[in-house]
């Protein structure tokens, strides 16, 4: 096993904030080669018959069935593939920082995106995937990540994953944002090979269509936190004084873009002028928990709302 | 020869960074009963109007403003869907 790169705190608040970390093409070619061995090529064919050859696939292919709640250590026979991905510094510094060295597996899927070639066989419409949050309305604090794994480039026409950076506070019922097709600031995964994006689990977002020749591969896997998620990333670079608030609205001077409270209160271009600030409250009381001190406070605004002198 | 005209919707919804008409839009969602364009999640990065009001000036007819509701007590923190929610329709004549 390999050493693990944790992440930064910078790194961490700007996961706090937008609710994702992009690490772009970490995963040597050749696991991407054996990865994408593993799942099985689609064949070259149309209609029924390549949605048959398509539900073999999932039958027959090199990736695992895995119980619900197995430890990620013992999730994936050692060499395979995914056990070689989780095994990259970088993704398992990121998975460790996030949720820790004894995670649990939720669930993996498989995502194929076909071409248009294939709905033209099959008399279905070519359509995106409805935006969505995964699973139900989660109340939790504590959360978990789902690893989105980009085996080979993803092309803008081949209709990479799309997701709305900063949604994933917001406690919605899985599919009932649907009515949602554009947001301000979506973004459309276009990557080198080997990318990975670990989301928050709470991330608005939905798959692309493809109007390339080619199949879109994209793996997923859903991990769980066994501990709780206080100060599992490198704290080396948190500064002493980060508790100390800044001049707030009337300024003199801009602040350093990488500062934990400037992070903590940028919005994102789909910001509503009054729950954007709620958003920043939120981001707030997730750093708290993540620092463990409920005392800490970015530009004021629970410091507000809390002051109730007796 | 007569020819039969048939009336389609066309729906817009516009989602507004506040509850005024005029507020710059964040969100947006098209449906097309004619059937000329096909709307999908995630189809376009630019609004199709900046804000409510330029829909108006567009000919589009605002049916439907999210009103506006007190908070849930404990649940006054807490954010969840879009707030400020725009639905308008254009009605198109087609031949049947």
């Amino acid at each position: 096993m390999t050493e693990a790169a944790l992440v930064t705190s910078a790194q961490m608040a700007t996961f706090v904030a937008r609710g994702f970390l992009r690490f772009d093409a970490v995963v040597p070619d050749a696991i991407n080669a054996q990865f994408l061995d593993e799942a099985g090529r689609v064949p070259d064919a149309k209609g029924e018959k390549l949605r048959q050859a398509y539900m073999r696939l999932f039958t027959e292919n090199g990736i695992p069935a895995i119980a619900a709640g197995t430890p990620l250590a013992e999730a994936y026979a050692p060499q395979s593939a995914a056990a070689r991905l989780l095994d990259v510094p970088v993704v398992r510094g990121a998975i460790e920082s996030l949720v820790g060295p004894g995670s649990r597996f939720d669930h993996h899927f498989l995502h194929i995106t076909f071409p248009p070639a294939f709905y033209e066989g099959m008399g279905a419409p070519n359509v995106s995937q409805h935006n969505h949050q995964d699973s139900t309305i989660d109340t939790r604090r504590a959360f978990d990540v789902q690893l989105f794994y980009f085996p080979h480039e993803v092309t803008r026409d081949m209709g990479g994953t799309r997701f709305i950076p900063g949604t994933h506070l917001r406690r919605v019922s899985e599919a009932a944002i649907a009515r949602y097709q554009n947001v301000l600031g979506q973004q459309h995964v276009v990557c080198p090979p080997g990318t990975v994006i670990l989301m928050h689990h709470g991330m608005w977002h939905g798959g692309g269509v493809n109007r390339s020749d080619r199949v879109r591969y994209m793996f997923k896997i859903r991990l769980n936190p066994t501990v709780r998620q206080t100060r599992l990333w490198d704290t080396r670079d948190l500064p002493n004084d980060h508790r100390m608030q800044r001049p707030i609205f009337f300024v003199k001077e801009a602040s350093d873009p990488n500062d934990v409270h400037a992070i903590l209160t940028r919005p994102e271009p789909w910001f509503e002028a009054d729950t954007g600030r709620l958003e920043y409250v939120n981001r707030i009381r997730l750093w708290r928990h993540l620092l463990g001190d409920e005392s800490f406070d970015a530009d004021y605004w629970l410091t507000r709302l809390e002051n109730e002198p007796a | 020869m007569l020819r039969r005209m048939t009336r389609r919707q066309k729906i817009l919804v516009l989602y507004l960074a506040d509850s005024a008409l005029d507020a710059r839009t964040i969100a947006w969602s098209e449906w097309d009963g004619t059937g000329v364009a096909e709307h999908m999640a995630g189809d376009a990065d630019a609004p199709p109007y900046p804000t409510g009001l330029a829909a108006l000036r567009d000919g589009w007819r605002l049916l439907q403003i999210s009103p506006l509701l007190p908070h849930h007590p404990g649940g006054e923190l807490t954010v969840s869907y879009l707030k400020y929610e725009f639905l308008f329709e254009k009605q198109m004549h087609i031949d049947d």
